[in-house]
């Protein structure tokens, strides 16, 4: 930027003067102003430039034509509805009746199929895991995630593994999308409920320290042998009639399994401590109603074929 | 006597407020009635001091010092305003930034209202009044009206921008957009409204011109629209005295049309109007040309207030909203685009004669950007209104990038392009301290807007186009979770745009502070005085 008030220092050859045209030169016809001036700016009486004028009287044809077209004025008692008859919820209603009905026939099939055979029929398995992946994208990604992975540790379980709370084989998943976990909208809701050993008073400080090392143990990490041994009594009278002996877990009433190093809560000291002492699990609505059966039926076919389908 | 009046209703919204404030049923509500207990109890005592003065409104001079204040507000604002924005850019880039141990204070759902009031409101709002006033006098030749007033309209002007300010971060709110001040906030600023626009009326009225610059007209649109939207958007009945709580009047699609009839025409007015009337009387001054035609500004003026208040409901396409009325909002947004379009061309003809001074002259540069992008966004605008545009372009990104194209290149550079002309003049300095900074915060900022403009059409454009995307069966492709995260590379270069706007914004207050503190008093000869 020239600063005018810079001026080239003396030792310094100075740039040859550029020449601009006069700005000045071609205002010599300059137009008539309105001959009013407020602190001294003044208006040039000139016309409207003509394209501003034509085009602002096409976007004026044009909205015209438009209201006669499409609905645009309210009357008495409804508005008038165009020439073309067009509706935005007609729009969304036809493009929706479109694929309805070009899937109509896979819909059929798949409500119509067993659980258990839509895997043996290659074509249908394609159109339900396509479909399921959709339905799956929209209602289940935001708590199983989008590659269904589940969020590690924070009560959203990992899709892709073998491990399943509620059991993994069509006919289990499709039964845990359909009700839902702990929904109280439905009567067949999944439903289990682990004591708060240590709110409610059922085991004593030192108790609940010798079961968590017990279950430490139980799922291979690092235990206080002495503590774990002490705890072992405390876990079969108090966990194993729903973990199992040896912390295998039971699918047919809920309760995880403690023997490997899949958690659901997080399996350090804290985490499972935390769970012994207050107990907690999470919900899942249940899409009956929500989704149509057949888009049930697909989800559960998209989350089988995950990984850990049984 | 008058004196006594003041201390005593002082005395009495001081002790109300301090009774209020301890039944205070949010802290919210608590907040705001101690600030107005120490502003009203900080007047009385100022005010105790000086009883029996006289004020001399000396009507041969302009009022200025209540510009000068104005002038270092908007400044002042527009740092707050950008950083604010430059904070929430980047959480939504990185979501950590929602400081955990912070949460409910700063995280983006409190803030995002903080940036957009504070930039349109505290901003561009003062910018607004302090242009107002000094242009309505200069193209009035006569002092404004109402002698202290004006210091009431800016300084009640900063109560509510302190008020809603707090009522955000604090969590009070109507939750309509731009709107969102709850109930006492909105009473108080119609009143500074109601008395901004006395002051306008007064000056006008006793003008010396014989007639009414079209500046003026815009202003006076400005205010009085502004006015009437303020009062039907915020039909609220309040739930108690004690509480910031209010009761919408309107409530489904009736609110949600009111809503964007208020929140359009606060583009429209607040946003269009208001600086086309500044644009109007700057552009002329720097480049001291002869406004290019008299008639187009008379129409286009005239057609653009006519429609633009027609227009809001294409915020509303493939919503309850009637389809009548979608039609009615889409139509009159694409008959909007030449009368917006006018101001343009009055503004760039306006240099005929003097596109030299685009070489030597960053003001007038900054000016004439601000003039292009104000055309750019005024075609967006209509285009996006196009009900199978709409579809893709609604709720997209495309929608930030579209207002901040406008917000930041028109009505931002032209803020600046006037605050460089107005603060040599109000300060009586010979000239800027320096015109490479100028040329510095121009280029920061132009380069920052097209940074957040393209970046944000690339996400708005991909992530309408990853929403609708469905395969041959019709099943949805992506989740939302998938166009969250393809966006986030935009977002970084969205959030540098906005610090290299920032950084410009900070370059001119350090520019205008030296104008002011360093560069020579220019000769009392050329003191602005009323045309005789």
């Amino acid at each position: 930027m020239v600063d005018p008030t810079n001026k080239t220092p003396d030792n310094k050859v100075s740039p040859p003067e550029r020449q601009y045209p006069d700005p000045k030169a071609k205002l010599k016809k300059d137009p008539p102003t309105t001959g009013h001036s407020w602190d001294g700016i003044e208006e040039y009486d000139n016309p409207m430039p003509r394209w501003w004028l034509w085009t602002f009287y096409l976007t004026i044809i044009w909205a015209v034509i438009y209201m006669i077209l499409y609905p645009a004025w309210p009357m008495v008692t409804r508005a008038t509805s165009g020439i073309l008859g067009y509706s935005t919820r007609g729009e969304v209603a036809a493009e929706i009746a479109r694929f309805d009905q070009q899937n109509q026939v896979w819909f059929d099939r798949l409500v119509e199929t067993d659980l258990d055979d839509i895997r043996a029929d290659g074509e249908l398995q394609s159109f339900a895991v396509n479909a399921g992946a959709a339905v799956f994208r929209a209602q289940c990604s935001q708590c199983h995630g989008t590659g269904g992975a589940g969020v590690q540790a924070s009560g959203f379980p990992n899709l892709l593994d073998d491990e399943w709370i509620w059991g993994g084989t069509m006919e289990d998943i499709h039964e845990t999308v359909r009700y839902g976990i702990r929904n109280e909208d439905h009567v067949d809701a999944r439903w289990s409920a682990m004591p708060a050993f240590g709110q409610d008073g059922i085991l004593e400080e030192d108790e609940i320290d010798q079961v968590v090392h017990y279950v430490l143990r139980l799922s291979g990490q690092q235990a206080d042998a002495t503590l774990a041994s002490a705890g072992e009594e405390i876990y079969l009278a108090n966990c194993a009639s729903c973990h199992g002996d040896s912390g295998e877990g039971d699918s047919f009433v809920g309760a995880p399994a403690l023997n490997s190093a899949i958690w659901l809560y997080g399996g350090t000291y804290e985490d499972i401590r935390y769970s012994v002492v207050n107990s907690r699990f999470g919900i899942m609505p249940g899409f009956a109603g929500r989704l149509r059966d057949a888009e049930i039926r697909a989800v559960a076919s998209y989350v089988h074929q995950l990984g850990g389908g049984q | 006597m008058w004196d006594y009046v003041k201390l005593i209703v002082l005395a009495a919204v001081a002790v109300a407020a301090a009774i209020i404030a301890s039944y205070a049923r949010d802290l919210a509500h608590l907040v705001h009635m101690i600030i107005i207990m120490l502003t009203a109890g900080g007047l009385f005592l100022w005010q105790i001091r000086r009883v029996g003065e006289r004020v001399v409104h000396n009507q041969s001079e302009y009022m200025d010092g209540v510009i000068r204040y104005g002038v270092i507000a908007t400044a002042f604002w527009g740092v707050v305003g950008f950083l604010v924005g430059v904070v929430i850019a980047f959480q939504l880039a990185w979501p950590e930034l929602n400081l955990e141990f912070a949460q409910g204070y700063t995280n983006f759902g409190r803030l995002r209202p903080l940036h957009t009031s504070a930039v349109i409101f505290a901003f561009g709002g003062n910018a607004l009044i302090a242009s107002a006033f000094y242009v309505v006098q200069r193209t009035s030749a006569a002092r404004l009206w109402g002698g202290n007033l004006a210091w009431f309209v800016f300084w009640g002007y900063q109560l509510f921008i302190v008020m809603a300010a707090t009522g955000y971060v604090l969590g009070s709110t109507q939750g309509q957009e731009y709107a969102e001040p709850e109930w006492l906030t909105d009473l108080w600023l119609t009143i500074v409204w109601v008395a901004f626009l006395a002051i306008y009326l007064g000056t006008l009225i006793k003008r010396r011109e014989p007639h009414i610059y079209v500046a003026n007209w815009f202003y006076l649109s400005f205010i009085v629209t502004v006015a009437m939207l303020h009062l039907v958007n915020n039909l609220q009945i309040p739930v108690s005295i004690f509480g910031s709580m209010s009761v919408p009047v309107f409530s489904g699609v009736q609110s949600a049309m009111v809503q964007w009839w208020y929140g359009h025409n606060a583009v429209g007015f607040f946003l269009t109007a208001g600086f086309l009337g500044m644009m109007y009387y700057f552009i002329p001054k720097q480049a001291e040309r002869p406004v290019y035609s008299y008639k187009l500004s008379i129409i286009h003026f005239w057609a653009l207030i006519f429609l633009y208040i027609w227009a809001g409901p294409h915020h509303l396409h493939y919503t309850a909203l009637p389809d009548w009325a979608q039609t009615l909002g889409m139509t009159f947004s694409i008959m909007l685009w030449m009368p917006s379009w006018g101001g343009m061309i009055n503004g760039l003809m306006t240099l005929s004669g003097a596109w030299d001074k685009l070489r030597t002259d960053p003001v007038i540069r900054m000016m004439v950007v601000a003039v292009g992008f104000y055309g750019m966004a005024t075609f967006e605008g209509p285009m996006m209104s196009i009900r199978a545009v709409n579809s893709l372009s609604h709720y997209t990104d495309w929608t930030i990038g579209h207002v901040h194209s406008g917000a930041l290149g028109w009505n931002g550079m032209i803020t600046f392009g006037m605050l460089y002309y107005l603060v040599p003049r109000l300060w009586k300095r010979e000239r800027l301290y320096s015109l490479s900074l100028v040329s510095w915060h121009f280029w920061l900022a132009t380069i920052g807007i097209v940074l957040y403009a393209a970046s944000m059409w690339v996400t708005g454009i991909m992530e309408g186009l990853m929403w609708r995307q469905v395969d041959a069966q019709g099943f949805l492709v992506n989740s939302f979770a998938d166009t969250v995260a393809a966006k986030f590379p935009m977002y970084v270069v969205r959030g540098l745009g906005g610090v290299m706007f920032l950084v410009g914004a900070l370059i001119m207050c350090y520019n205008l502070w030296k104008t002011v503190t360093s560069v020579g008093e220019k000769k009392p000869a050329a003191a602005a005085v009323p045309a005789e």
